[in-house]
């Protein structure tokens, strides 16, 4: 398997146009064709190549569809229990305070059994960055209904759609991570086009810069489709991320330098 | 001779953590244990040591504080009692799976549920048969004094790492209370940063360019490698059950009748040793320090000698089974137990070996 991936180093500065960064393992992902978490792996390790950290950073996975993920990106990684990365990552920066610390969650693990962690470990201000991939179902386990799950939305566990008198509400976790006083930066992208990929990558490299001035905690949410979880074709998953998830989920920083910042129109 | 002191228990337990190097305390407040987290507040130990002290949003949060402490090399802590201990099952096992050092102290309460807050032995099980998911075990100290209390942290840190395996010390509501001498050891250093990624090749630390990157898991999901991963441990628990084993034997080379007890229990048999002996009845006591590895090989020699063994414990009979296991039915086993906080008064004990053992 690993010898059909391995070709002939055939870069040379002059015909590179585009490139992988070194910082991702030469190995298949394990996600759906069409997911986004190889994207957001790709920015996360783009930001940490260029700002030449890769060996002061030590990363935390969750437990959902990246649980995987410490075998794809070549840095020191701890795979956590299913939500309790924000515990692991606090520690690990208390104990080791010129690292870089990460912690890379799904909805389920960071807004459903996670919650406490998520929120204390935000609250205590804690110089780590949070990623919080977002797309509103449980997709390891197979579609199952997530805190994020939208309203009339199906899902395995909510065959008929979510309704709020016996399912609840989507939480918003983001919108109630940025009200606490120890986190800097929050804001919310997607990867579904290049632009906001970039914008992504941009919004990584403020949480990392952040950790660097030691100026608390950075929340970065990216808004993802799940179309395996969906159960549409990954062109028609981001439109319809794009018609759904964005008007309850909407795109753009919320907090920025300790401040929240202000919403123009519409909620 | 080291340094002497009046301490209670628990205060000994958070002492010794500071001298043994520990670099971090992660816990939550619990009643019969609290103190530990607030001698080391008071005693402000990262201008001490370095070592850092954080009170948790959970026991939960606690222990995988731990796995994220231990997963970097570091020398890490937590206690707790009973309930909080439950809640750490996950994380615990987790460490085992991920083969992580790691020291836990259990200040036992009774239970079940919310129970007491008064003493108790009744998580024998649960300590020393893994208590969480999957097979696996920890190296189990069982204090019986406030002495013990310290020199058992020195002693479950140097395991842990000489293991890669989290480790119990099970103690009780009433040696965690009460006060008496202890002589503390010197304290040993923190290591530096780079002397933890000398030490702990296997931590993420974050990577060099002459290293692979570490992963730390307790994740593999390939069957094959995930039962060598299982052989592995018990391969190290072998180990253990040949080279842990400490126990304590107490009049015991004359006897014709045995106590088994450990920790508090152990103490309240040593006043009802001499007052059986005050009446003629020659008794001895066997007290295992490690509940895990279990002085099996030791309890069949000395109890194979005897007419009946009486095994004394804070609970409705927990340990009694390692001690059938261990002798099967060449002797009299019987079981003497108060539970849900009560302690049993060495009369009361020695009462009960006359009625079960000896009369009976």
């Amino acid at each position: 398997m690993e010898e059909l991936f391995a070709k002939p180093d055939i870069r040379k500065p002059e015909n590179i146009v585009y490139r992988k960064s070194d910082l991702m393992v030469d190995r298949p992902l394990s996600y759906c064709p069409g997911c986004g978490h190889g994207t957001v792996h790709r920015m996360l390790m783009e930001v940490i190549e260029e700002m030449e950290i890769a060996e002061q950073t030590i990363g935390v996975s969750p437990v959902g569809c990246s649980v995987l993920a410490y075998d794809f990106l070549n840095i020191d990684m701890l795979g956590a229990a299913h939500g309790r990365a924000p515990a692991l990552a606090t520690a690990i920066k208390r104990l080791w305070p010129h690292r870089f610390v990460f912690t890379y969650q799904g909805d389920g693990d960071l807004a459903a059994i996670g919650t406490a962690e998520t929120i204390h470990a935000c609250n205590r201000g804690e110089n780590i960055t949070i990623i919080f991939i977002n797309n509103g179902i449980y997709g390891m386990t197979g579609g199952q209904m997530a805190p994020t799950t939208l309203l009339g939305m199906r899902s395995s566990t909510s065959p008929y759609g979510r309704d709020v008198e016996h399912m609840g509400h989507p939480i918003k976790m983001t919108e109630l991570i940025a009200h606490l006083p120890g986190v800097n930066f929050v804001t919310r992208q997607s990867v579904h086009t290049p632009v906001n990929a970039r914008r992504t990558k941009k919004a990584i490299r403020k949480g990392f810069e952040i950790q660097k001035a030691k100026q608390g905690l950075s929340f970065i949410e990216v808004v993802s489709n799940c179309n395996s979880g969906w159960k549409m074709t990954p062109v028609q998953s981001n439109k319809w991320m794009e018609e759904n998830m964005f008007p309850f989920y909407p795109l753009g920083d919320i907090k920025v330098d300790g401040k929240l910042v202000e919403k123009k129109e519409n909620e | 001779m080291g340094e002497l002191r009046l301490m209670k228990g628990n205060e000994a337990i958070a002492e010794a953590a500071i001298r043994a190097g520990c670099d971090g305390y992660f816990g939550y407040p619990i009643t019969p244990q609290s103190e530990v987290m607030e001698y080391l507040m008071a005693e402000k130990p990262h201008e001490r040591t370095g070592m850092v002290v954080l009170q948790a949003e959970s026991e939960v949060a606690s222990i995988n504080m731990l796995y994220g402490g231990a997963g970097t090399g570091k020398k890490v802590m937590t206690s707790s009692s009973s309930p909080g201990i439950s809640l750490m099952q996950e994380g615990i096992s987790y460490m085992a799976g991920a083969e992580l050092p790691a020291v836990v102290v259990n200040v036992v309460r009774g239970g079940p549920g919310l129970g007491t807050i008064q003493p108790s032995q009744a998580d024998y099980f649960q300590a020393v048969k893994g208590g969480g998911h999957g097979d696996y075990k920890m190296i189990v100290y069982a204090p019986a004094s406030v002495q013990e209390m310290s020199d058992h942290v020195k002693l479950a840190f140097d395991k842990a790492f000489q293991y890669r395996t989290p480790v119990m010390i099970l103690s009780d509501g009433a040696i965690g209370q009460m006060m008496e001498k202890v002589e503390l050891f010197d304290p040993i250093p923190r290591r530096t940063d780079e002397e933890v990624i000398a030490a702990c090749p296997w931590a993420s630390t974050g990577r060099p360019k002459t290293r692979n990157h570490n992963i730390i898991t307790s994740l593999d999901l390939d069957p094959a490698g995930q039962e060598k991963v299982n052989l592995k441990l018990q391969e190290k628990y072998r180990m253990m059950e040949q080279n842990e084993v400490m126990y304590e034997e107490i009049m015991t080379s004359d006897a014709e009748y045995l106590f088994v007890a450990f920790g508090l229990s152990a103490r309240i048999c040593q006043k009802a040793t001499d007052i059986a002996r005050a009446k003629g009845i020659k008794v001895g006591l066997f007290r295992p320090i490690t509940l895990f590895p279990f002085p099996t090989v030791q309890i069949a020699a000395t109890g194979s000698r005897v007419k009946g063994i009486l095994v004394v414990e804070m609970n409705a009979g927990q340990m009694i089974e390692d001690v059938r296991l261990s002798l099967g039915c060449k002797v009299k086993i019987e079981h003497f137990g108060r539970f849900g906080g009560i302690i049993p008064s060495p009369d009361e004990v020695a009462k009960a070996l006359e009625q079960k053992i000896i009369g009976g």
